[in-house]
């Protein structure tokens, strides 16, 4: 099967490859998994007092799709309010990414950790 | 259950494997080509239906995964085709760890030692999650096999694992 441009470059470039200090209380994590494929996707955000987020980092196990979806999402969520990444779907990624069906799971792994990392954000807020 | 009946074996997760695979040469024989070389067409026809089936059981009952799948499909929970993402953050962290661990044992020094190690450990969860889930499986009450289908989830991933390290051995090997 052969990726998209896009695909490939995110492969080659992934941006935001890391991870931000999890005992910082403006920062929230998101751990995903698909169990059909096995691949594993953690994506953190930095959330500013006023509710934007100013940073972006993911590490993801898993085939190409799945870490151009984790690189994608990060370059896309910074700079939003959490309601606006919140709205971020897993069809905006396939279209963008120009994803086949078959990795269409790799798309909803990215979405569900953005929704992931948003609610670990609150509940962390409300501690 | 189907699959187990072909086989006259109990319907239960912690499968004989050592019947099941002598039960397999007996039904293939039972069925072979050979017996069936006067028979009438439809008779044929039927014996390679046969074979087809008792190739399929044996290869979902043989796969610790795939039995468990289709255990819980057989009971009205069906999770082969899902796309849906687990999301338990406490086994995910220890899946993710035991991806950097996988990745750190390419550039170790003795490699060989570690993946031995690293084989262990993947025993274990394997040990751990295969008992929980024999049980749930063995259970009347069904409320307890979604809990049973998030077991087969997590063993997905330990598979995953396992896949990933041998990739890494024959990587190393060559």
């Amino acid at each position: 099967m052969a990726y998209s441009d896009k695909v490939i470059d995110h492969v080659e470039n992934p941006r935001n490859v890391g991870t931000l200090d999890k005992n910082d209380p403006n920062v929230a994590t998101g751990m995903v998994g698909a169990p059909a494929c096995g691949d594993v996707m953690k994506l953190q955000i930095k959330v500013s007092d006023e509710g934007v987020i100013e940073d972006a980092k993911f590490k993801t196990y898993g085939c190409g799709s799945a870490i151009a979806s984790s690189s994608l999402v990060t370059e896309w969520v910074k700079g939003k309010t959490l309601d606006q990444a919140a709205e971020i779907k897993n069809t905006d990624i396939t279209a963008e990414l120009e994803l086949p069906p078959v990795k269409i799971h790799c798309s909803i792994l990215a979405e569900d950790a953005i929704q992931a990392a948003i609610a670990d954000y609150k509940s962390k807020q409300t501690k | 259950m189907r699959y187990f009946e072909l086989f006259n074996l109990p319907a239960i997760y912690n499968v004989d494997l050592k019947q099941l695979n002598q039960r397999y040469l007996e039904l293939q024989r039972a069925v072979h080509p050979d017996k069936y070389a006067g028979k009438s067409e439809r008779e044929k026809l039927l014996a390679v239906q046969k074979t087809s089936e008792i190739n399929d059981a044996l290869a979902v009952l043989k796969h610790p995964v795939k039995r468990a799948e289709y255990m819980l499909s057989e009971r009205g929970v069906d999770i082969r085709a899902e796309q849906q993402t687990l999301q338990d953050p406490a086994f995910l962290m220890q899946q993710m760890e035991l991806r950097e661990a996988l990745e750190d044992i390419q550039h170790s020094s003795d490699p060989e030692s570690e993946i031995d190690a690293f084989e262990a450990q993947i025993k274990l969860l394997d040990q751990q999650y295969s008992a929980k889930l024999a049980h749930q499986l063995a259970d009347e009450d069904t409320s307890v096999l979604e809990v049973a289908a998030d077991n087969v989830r997590k063993l997905k991933f330990i598979y995953k694992l396992r896949e990933e390290l041998s990739r890494i051995e024959d990587n190393l090997l060559d």
